[in-house]
């Protein structure tokens, strides 16, 4: 099967498009990770200079990793169920896009806003923590490790978070319902991020390698689960 | 038919060519034990009443849905699920439902199709399927702004962007006004000399009559299919309508044995409908009996039944047969 890249670019264009017109949609998306920063930067701005010795022991930064984990998942449970209500979703189908590449386009679509949010609320914690933490507090939080993880880590959450979202999606009749549940579905990747950020997990290199080829391996079995779960006729008509 | 479109269909095949369908969903039946065979450049009217399974069998046929029995050949190509691809690219669904992303503008709209389809010059293709449809001025609207009319002509508009070879359309005069309607007729009937088959789904049976070459009517399984005034001569007797001044002091020394007339009735205190096997033939023999019996002769004429007598016909005896 040979996929289409002007038909997954048709899709994703035309789903940035629609944000660009309701600003509100990403701007919702953003609100979440801006309420997730408030926690940390409180703690953060409030610890003295000694507490940078205990602070050297954890992992505060990893927190910031359920952010690309809850990000996507309310666009990425409309996508389906959403144009489906509205009615848009039929004329689609009659085209010679294939399931993967209507999948593909809205993944991307989902994927690149959520990656942007995601690196933006980061690089603004970096740079309060900065600006206002003290010295040895910053140093102590900012570490080389812990930013390479954000860095490789953010994709892999949020490629999975997305596939659980469209799998949801398009089982779902109801698109509060699809958001609940997509949000709920990634509760499990939020969770294991907090423990490793509070140090209840302890990261080494072999965790960080083996969670990666996890998330990886999550990753494509989701590819594959949302796309066995596009059934066009169900789609269509509401039954089967 | 142009001759790309003579290459296209392999010579004569049909565009469509139905044997058996039927889709059922669970106990249900949708429709069933449905065939027929649709050339190129033919438009055929696909009638029926609500729930008849019209918009089901459009479905399956643009390989939306999986048929439960019999088979197809859709442009040329056997309704199968991997070939699903290859048959939507020739064809082209205007739903019922518009269906448009009414934040993006009209081109918008098209713009995504035209890539959907993969089609070349999309600028081009866009450009012309809205001169088609008459919304040239409007291409940079939003869609979330235009009348119900305006954005079913959008769908149609979006409809020819991929230059198809079969075109299903269901009910795209739905919501137009008149001068509209008329519009997308005209359009119809210039897709059919360019060689586009075109599969018309509607309730509009006068506009059946007007488009379509021959027409089908399902309710659930086929009832009839034909040229319009075949279904007509199948289903109605022929007859004459004679009306006279005054009532015929005895009809029935003048209308018994008259050259193609089969029998008559009274329609009325001087109104006589003509039982005929030829009305070229009884017109002009009625005509000379009733001056011979010296009647003073009002009007003669063939009785005409429209399309929707059949279709009504048809349908009512479903209802009765249902009923017992």
């Amino acid at each position: 099967m040979s996929v289409s890249r002007r038909r997954v670019r048709a899709i994703y264009r035309k789903e940035l498009r629609e944000y660009r017109r309701k600003p509100t949609i990403v701007t919702g998306m953003a609100i979440l990770p801006l309420i997730f920063l408030i926690q940390p930067l409180v703690t953060v701005f409030t610890l003295p200079a000694s507490a940078a010795s205990q602070l050297a022991d954890q992992n505060e930064l990893l927190y910031l990793l359920g952010i690309p984990a809850l990000v996507p998942a309310a666009l990425a449970a409309y996508s389906v169920v959403g144009e489906r209500l509205q009615g848009t979703l039929e004329p689609v189908l009659t085209t010679p896009v294939r399931r993967e590449e209507f999948l593909l386009g809205k993944a991307l679509a989902s994927f690149v806003p959520s990656m942007a949010i995601s690196y933006a609320v980061c690089a603004l914690f970096l740079a309060c923590v900065e600006l206002f933490a003290h010295a040895a507090v910053a140093s102590a939080l900012v570490r080389g490790p812990d930013l390479l993880a954000l860095l490789i880590f953010t994709p892999l959450l949020a490629g999975w978070s997305i596939w659980v979202g469209m799998a949801i999606s398009t089982r779902s009749s109801e698109v509060r319902v699809a958001q609940q549940l997509g949000m709920l579905a990634n509760l499990p990747s939020v969770a294991v991020t907090t423990l490793i950020a509070i140090n209840v997990i302890h990261p080494s290199l072999v965790f960080a390698l083996g969670g990666a080829a996890v998330l990886l391996l999550l990753n494509r079995l989701g590819w594959r689960i949302t796309s066995a779960t596009f059934d066009r006729e169900r789609l269509i008509t509401g039954t089967r | 038919m142009t001759s790309e479109r003579v290459a296209a269909s392999g010579g004569n095949a049909p565009a469509l060519s139905v044997h058996g369908l039927g889709k059922r969903f669970g106990d249900r039946v949708a429709f069933e034990d449905v065939s027929f065979e649709i050339g190129y450049g033919e438009v055929f009217g696909f009638l029926g009443p609500n729930g008849a399974g019209k918009t089901t069998t459009v479905r399956t046929l643009g390989t939306l849905l999986a048929p439960t029995s019999g088979s197809a050949t859709v442009a040329g190509i056997p309704l199968a699920p991997e070939n699903g691809v290859e048959i939507r690219r020739r064809i082209s669904i205007m739903p019922e439902s518009p269906g448009l992303y009414l934040r993006l503008s009209v081109t918008e709209n098209l713009q995504c199709f035209a890539d959907l389809y993969e089609a070349p010059g999309p600028a081009d293709r866009i450009d012309r399927a809205l001169r088609a449809v008459n919304l040239a001025d409007r291409a940079h609207d939003a869609c979330g702004t235009l009348s119900k009319g305006l954005r079913q002509r959008v769908a149609l508009a979006r409809a020819l962007l991929s230059d198809p070879e079969v075109l299903f359309l269901d009910e795209p005069t739905s919501g137009l006004d008149p001068a509209a309607a008329r519009g997308v007729h005209e359009l119809i009937d210039e897709l059919r000399q360019g060689g586009v088959t075109i599969f018309l789904t509607t309730h509009r049976l006068e506009e059946a009559e007007r488009l379509c070459d021959r027409v089908a009517i399902l309710n659930t399984t086929l009832r009839t299919i034909g040229r319009p005034d075949e279904l007509r001569d199948r289903l109605f007797a022929r007859t004459l309508t004679v009306r006279t001044l005054v009532p015929l002091p005895e009809p029935g020394r003048v209308f018994a044995g008259l050259l193609a007339v089969d029998g008559w009735h009274q329609d009325g205190p001087a109104a006589y409908i003509l039982a005929v096997s030829d009305p070229a033939e009884a017109a002009p023999a009625a005509t000379r009996a009733l001056v011979a019996a010296g009647a003073d002769v009002l009007s003669i004429g063939e009785s005409r039944h429209s399309l929707e007598d059949v279709y009504l016909e048809l349908i009512h005896e479903d209802e009765e047969a249902r009923r017992r």
